[in-house]
């Protein structure tokens, strides 16, 4: 079974207030599941109904094939959750921190304090193991925080806005775990950010939520593609185009529109098989090319434009 | 039902070793037996042994003796005024602050427990474990329970050594327990305890925090001042029967609202208080 994670309908409300509606989700096996949207979205109400903390006010979600309203427990057993805030025990040590967790998630006792030291050692927290938590770093919070959530060797890998509250190194070196954990080691990861950046650089597929509901789902290309209908090319020319060139693409249907940009020739084509026949015509014009350049549309252009979009489509409010 | 039992007592000794290690939770705990249960009775027992003064005090005890019911006269028949001052003070006059010790506990480190883990944010993750609502219930109300049963016990002995002692040259024998006391250690404390845990399971599942918490479930420690005021001003006699009895309402009350504290710690309710 390839499918982690599916959702069908999904809702929960808190009163009148509808905080995650109605969602259909897929997550496969093995995938960096990106889930954006701002603050107040549900990302974090939907990791807890996925892991059953929540009842579902309707629908209902499946993960590891277990129901999470009925079979909760089994669902728990399989996941570790990064929650938000590290809730760390502070006048414990590392190390009993893990161990209490370890015992909770049912790490047999004679391999316990094996798997807390090793986890302390890979997280670089080995030398201050035995220290209270209350002395350590943001960053080392977070590392203990997240080795916390492998105890048990799950699957699947919840990590609620991993690096909000880092540094920029600190916030590098989760990243590069978080992509050791999925692309070494073949684990599901869901990640709920509103770091875009992030999302572009660790997921192979993201879902965009505002108010509860899902407005885009898929590889950042493929929402790219879904929101601009043309693909924009850069062509330099090292120079301002001559008029035959302009003429020839002015003389060409699948161009839609094109201008003129810090000395390069922007053309919006209508789809990227067309490339080919544009560099051609621009030849033929005597154009000079010396690069073409597709223009990538990056994770934060995609997020702002289905914003844009929903404003519009709403009547602006957001 | 199968229960994890590794995760029950895992959780019991983590919030064990949370009271240990706050001293604004334990250090009560030292004080107040102290207080209640060496130092008063030492002096309530020992001033008018060593400084026989006026017999403002001795009479004091003869009169309230006067209305006492027979099971309290009957032992005092052959002794001299300030012997019957020991006995009655040694065994009758504390024996409800005797109560307040297991009580205080039992609330104090459930108050921790319940309230204080959610104070202190560490509440989410214990709830992303595959541990289930009863285990981790379960967990928490023994790491108060156990404790307080043992310093029910623990002061029960302590004070049977030095109110012995203390009352030693007076009566010239050991002269405590009183029957009473057999069902105040084994039935009416526990009852108590009972109570404590269960109206502080219920506050801390609407408060947001440790002190909060020990302030409103404080109010169960009123029944017992309500018990102290009626025996020192001779209104209420605990007698082993009235003990077992008074016990018995205790029980119910108590069993039913950890029954209802059990039934209203869920995660979706916790989660969503956070
Ligand atoms: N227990 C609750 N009671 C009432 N409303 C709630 C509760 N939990 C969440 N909400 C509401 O549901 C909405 C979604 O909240 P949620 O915490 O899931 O958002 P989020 O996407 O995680 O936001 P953030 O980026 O700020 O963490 C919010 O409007 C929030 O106020
Ligand atoms: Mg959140």
């Amino acid at each position: 079974m390839d499918e982690v994670i599916v959702t069908q309908g999904l809702t929960r409300r808190f009163g009148d207030k509808v905080a995650v509606d109605a969602l259909d989700l897929r997550v496969t096996r093995g995938e960096v599941f990106g889930f954006l949207g701002p603050n107040g979205a549900g990302k974090t109400t939907t990791v807890r109904l996925l892991n059953g903390l929540l009842t579902p006010s309707a629908g209902h979600a499946r993960v590891f094939g277990y129901d999470v309203a009925r079979d909760a427990t089994e669902v728990r057993r399989r996941t570790g959750v990064l929650t938000e805030s590290p809730s760390l025990y502070e006048n414990l040590s590392a190390y009993d921190n893990l161990a209490f967790f370890g015992t909770l998630y049912g790490v047999p006792e004679e391999r316990l304090p094996e798997r807390c030291r090793q986890l302390l050692d890979e997280f670089g927290l080995a030398e201050r193991g035995d220290d209270q938590v209350g002395g350590y770093s943001k960053g080392m919070r977070q590392r203990l925080a997240i080795a916390r959530t492998l105890l048990h060797d799950p699957q699947l890998i919840f990590f609620d806005e991993p690096t909000a509250a880092l540094d920029p190194t600190a916030a590098r070196m989760v990243r590069d775990l978080i992509s050791r954990l999925a692309v070494r080691e073949g684990r599901t990861v869901f990640l709920c950010t509103h770091n875009l950046t992030e999302a572009q650089e660790l997921c192979s597929r993201v879902g965009v939520i505002a108010q509860g509901s899902l407005r885009a789902i898929g590889a950042p290309s493929d929402l790219a593609r879904r929101l601009w209908q043309g693909l924009w090319v850069e062509f330099d020319l090292r120079g301002a185009p001559s008029d035959a060139v302009i003429a020839a693409l002015d003389g060409l249907p699948v161009v839609h529109q094109h201008s003129l940009e810090q000395g390069r020739l922007l053309a919006e084509l209508e789809a990227e098989e067309h490339i080919p026949e544009v560099v051609a015509a621009i030849v033929a014009a005597r154009g000079r090319i010396y690069s073409v350049a597709p223009r990538q549309h990056s994770l934060e252009e995609i997020y702002f434009e289905i914003e844009a979009q929903n404003g519009a489509q709403t009547g602006g409010v957001a | 039902m199968n229960l994890n039992r590794p995760a029950i007592r895992a959780i019991m000794l983590k919030d064990l070793r949370q009271v240990t290690q706050n001293k604004m939770v334990w250090m009560p705990m030292v004080i107040l037996p102290l207080i209640l249960l060496v130092i008063m009775p030492l002096a309530m027992v020992l001033l008018p042994t060593y400084f026989p003064t006026s017999d403002a005090d001795m009479q004091e005890v003869i009169t309230m003796l006067d209305r006492a019911p027979e099971f309290m006269r009957a032992p005092l028949a052959d002794m001299t005024p300030l012997q019957a001052y020991v006995y009655v003070a040694g065994n009758y006059m504390f024996a409800p602050m005797f109560l307040i010790v297991p009580l205080m506990v039992a609330s104090v480190i459930s108050a921790d427990s319940f309230a204080g883990e959610k104070e202190r944010k560490t509440l989410e993750a214990l709830l992303y474990t595959p541990v289930t609502d009863m285990e981790l219930f379960l967990g928490k109300v023994l790491a108060a329970l156990v404790p307080a049963l043992v310093i029910d016990l623990l002061s029960f002995v302590l004070y049977a050594v030095v109110v012995n002692a203390a009352g030693y040259r007076a009566m010239g024998r050991l002269f405590f327990p009183a029957p009473t006391w057999w069902p105040m250690v084994f039935w009416l404390a526990p009852a108590l305890i009972a109570a404590a845990l269960g109206a502080t399971v219920l506050v801390s599942s609407k408060s947001k925090s440790f002190m909060q918490t020990q302030q409103i479930s404080g109010v169960v420690v009123l029944p017992v001042v309500a018990l102290m005021l009626g025996q020192v001003t001779g209104l209420l006699f605990l007698s082993p029967g009235l003990v077992l009895l008074i016990g018995l309402v205790v029980w119910v009350v108590g069993l039913g609202l950890v029954w209802i504290g059990a039934r209203t710690f869920q995660r979706g309710e916790l989660i969503a208080r956070i």
